[in-house]
């Protein structure tokens, strides 16, 4: 066979509106004349916003001052968050006993930290957190080792908002996955009685819930039993977020092809083998972007607890600003709570985004 | 009126080890399976073709149970297919499977698909269930990918995966549901090569394929299904040479060419 001679080629340089910064700005801000006009319309924005929103955030703004000196400047009083700092974290615990909040929340964080790395989610794991809890549990209601009683009415600010939070998501996720394996399941009565709880949980709001469980439930117990406020609120927390975790696992079951499940029959893998380790592991995965959703949700929602009286973070800022000294500051607090918020939720989303990628095995 | 013809390649004084008793099936109203008797000799190797909806793949999903019978017998290893749980998984522990989507565990490592049966179900020890697992990757030519995932193989390297997965279990009696049919051309060779071994090894196989060289070189008999039933079955070389049934004879004009 005969070959063909080969050719020299010349390579050329893409044209300079193609490619680098210039390439960049053409083809995602002018690339053709009304995303032209939005890119102007939006840099004119931010020209009038940005730097009027600096000046007073920062050039303007005092950041650790009394109240009184606040009234003299035009800027942001941020010095309503470090003089207040005590009662926003920590409410009504005694002031002299703060330290054992403090340190309940430094462990705290310290699990969280250490638990996001996926080579230590072993038995260990769990035996430290249950270790952890019971340290942090004792730091927060003390009666041992010279630390006198708090009572968890007491409890508020960051630790309740952390408390009701962890424990909702925590809880409320394998109660949702049996919800939904239970609605799944071919045994009428457990599937009638799922399918009555999820939609009966989903049919009503949370604040609902949450004065059932302070004004209504305590009516039904016999006399002189009662359950702590706190814990029923807890309780309620956990029970609406796993009706809705349940039907976002469900949708992750029946996406799994049927094939999974003959594949495990054939080998002989019984019910709760199957799902442990052949379709769960694969559904879940596949629901992590709407589960984080409403974990964050209901992350968020625990500063409904407000309604039966419960001091979470949201509203231990609230009764900071009704100290008549600090109420012209309202804007300041807020921003910082938003920020504290954000950088919960956002640090949940991405770590679950990380996780979602480490689990990705090319198919 | 079913023109079978009796005659078994093994001492008819074994024991069948799967044996089907007048055996019937309704998906709702439709009767999908009509009256299947059918006697399978260990170490015997059957191939069951037919037209599609004839009800080939129902009858041999019918015998793990992964569809259920409404009438007739099952008996598999001694073992009667009921609707008790406890004979259910004695009997899928002895009869392997092999699917037309190989239906490999996706989120599990070649390694880990294969000693998922083993580890939960015969409850071997981690480390011998490895060892034996990279035994039968060995055998299907594909130890070298026992750490990668299933979707990043060829079709034909996972078809040979979901065989060995199958043989980790030391099954009794494989059954193959059209195993090259959802496979490129140039990897079917390599999947039907993997079972002639296994063939010639002796394994008891009930194969439902139109690959019809693979019936000629490997079967004891082959049997054609229509409509839910078995019309005709034969030693290979009676069976393609002279036919008997004359919806036989259109099927097997159609697929030879």
């Amino acid at each position: 066979m005969k070959k063909l001679p080969t050719q020299k080629r010349e390579y050329l340089a893409p044209p300079i509106t193609e490619v680098g910064f210039i390439g960049w700005l053409h083809s995602n801000l002018f690339n053709n004349w009304y995303n032209s006009l939005l890119t102007i319309i939006i840099l004119l924005l931010f020209w009038q916003l940005v730097p009027p929103f600096f000046s007073w955030a920062f050039i303007n703004s005092l950041w650790n001052s009394s109240a009184a000196e606040c009234r003299d400047i035009d800027g942001a009083c941020w010095s309503i968050i470090p003089r207040n700092v005590d009662f926003i974290f920590f409410g009504f615990f005694p002031e002299d006993q703060q330290w054992r909040p403090g340190l309940a929340m430094f462990l705290l964080l310290g699990m969280v930290f250490y638990s996001k790395d996926r080579n230590r989610w072993k038995k260990s794991l769990f035996v430290y957190w249950t270790i952890n809890l019971v340290v942090m549990g004792t730091l927060m209601y003390g009666g041992v080792f010279g630390m006198p009683v708090v009572e968890t009415a007491q409890w508020s600010g960051l630790p309740l908002t952390f408390m009701l939070a962890l424990f909702g998501m925590v809880a409320a996720y394998p109660i949702g996955v049996l919800l939904a394996l239970g609605r799944k399941s071919r045994m009428p009565a457990i599937k009638t009685l799922c399918v009555v709880y999820i939609e009966m949980i989903r049919g009503v709001p949370l604040i609902s819930l949450l004065f059932m469980s302070s004004v209504m439930f305590p009516l039904f117990l016999p006399e002189g039993v009662t359950i702590d406020k706190v814990l029923r609120a807890q309780a309620a927390i956990i029970l609406f977020t796993a009706a809705y975790i349940a039907e976002v696992v469900r949708g992750g079951l029946q996406a799994m092809p049927r094939g999974q499940f003959e594949a495990a029959d054939s080998i002989g893998l019984n019910y709760s083998q199957t799902m442990r380790l052949i379709i769960l592991p694969q559904a879940l995965k596949i629901v992590i972007p709407p589960s984080v959703g409403i974990l964050l949700s209901a992350f968020k929602d625990t500063s409904l607890v407000v309604i039966i009286a419960l001091y979470d973070i949201l509203k231990t800022t609230k009764v900071t600003l009704s100290n008549p000294q600090w109420t012209n500051y309202s804007t300041e607090a807020y921003l910082f709570l938003a920020l504290f918020y954000f950088i919960c939720c956002y640090s949940m989303s991405s770590y679950s985004r990380k996780l979602e990628k480490e689990l990705h095995t090319g198919h | 009126m079913n023109e079978t013809v009796n005659k078994t390649p093994s001492d008819p004084a074994d024991k069948p080890i799967i044996e089907i008793i007048k055996m019937h099936k309704w998906y709702g109203d439709f009767h999908v399976l009509s009256d299947i008797n059918l006697q399978v000799q260990p170490k015997e190797r059957i191939v069951i073709c037919g037209p599609s909806g004839s009800g080939k793949s129902t009858l041999i999903r019918c015998i793990n149970r992964l569809e259920e019978h409404q009438r007739g017998q099952i008996i598999v290893n001694g073992t009667e297919l009921t609707n008790d749980i406890k004979n259910i998984e004695k009997v899928r522990m002895e009869v392997g499977m092999v699917f037309q989507h190989f239906n490999l565990f996706p989120h599990l490592s070649i390694l880990d698909n294969l000693t998922v049966g083993p580890i939960w179900v015969r409850k071997t020890a981690k480390k011998k269930a490895e060892e034996q697992a990279m035994l039968y990757l060995e055998k299907v030519h594909i130890a070298e990918q026992a750490k990668k995932f299933p979707g990043q193989l060829s079709g034909g390297q996972q078809q040979r995966v979901a065989i060995a997965r199958s043989l980790c279990m030391n099954p009794q009696v494989m059954l193959f549901d059209e195993p090259t049919s959802a496979l490129d051309p140039e990897m079917i060779k390599e999947v039907l090569d993997v079972m002639i071994d296994l063939a010639e090894e002796g394994m008891t196989m009930i194969v439902v394929t139109h690959e019809m060289g693979f019936a000629k070189s490997v079967a004891d008999r082959v049997m054609f299904m229509d409509e839910g039933q078995i019309v005709e079955e034969n030693n290979p070389n009676d069976f393609f040479d002279n036919p008997k049934h004359d919806r036989t004879k259109l099927f097997l004009s159609q697929i030879l060419g």
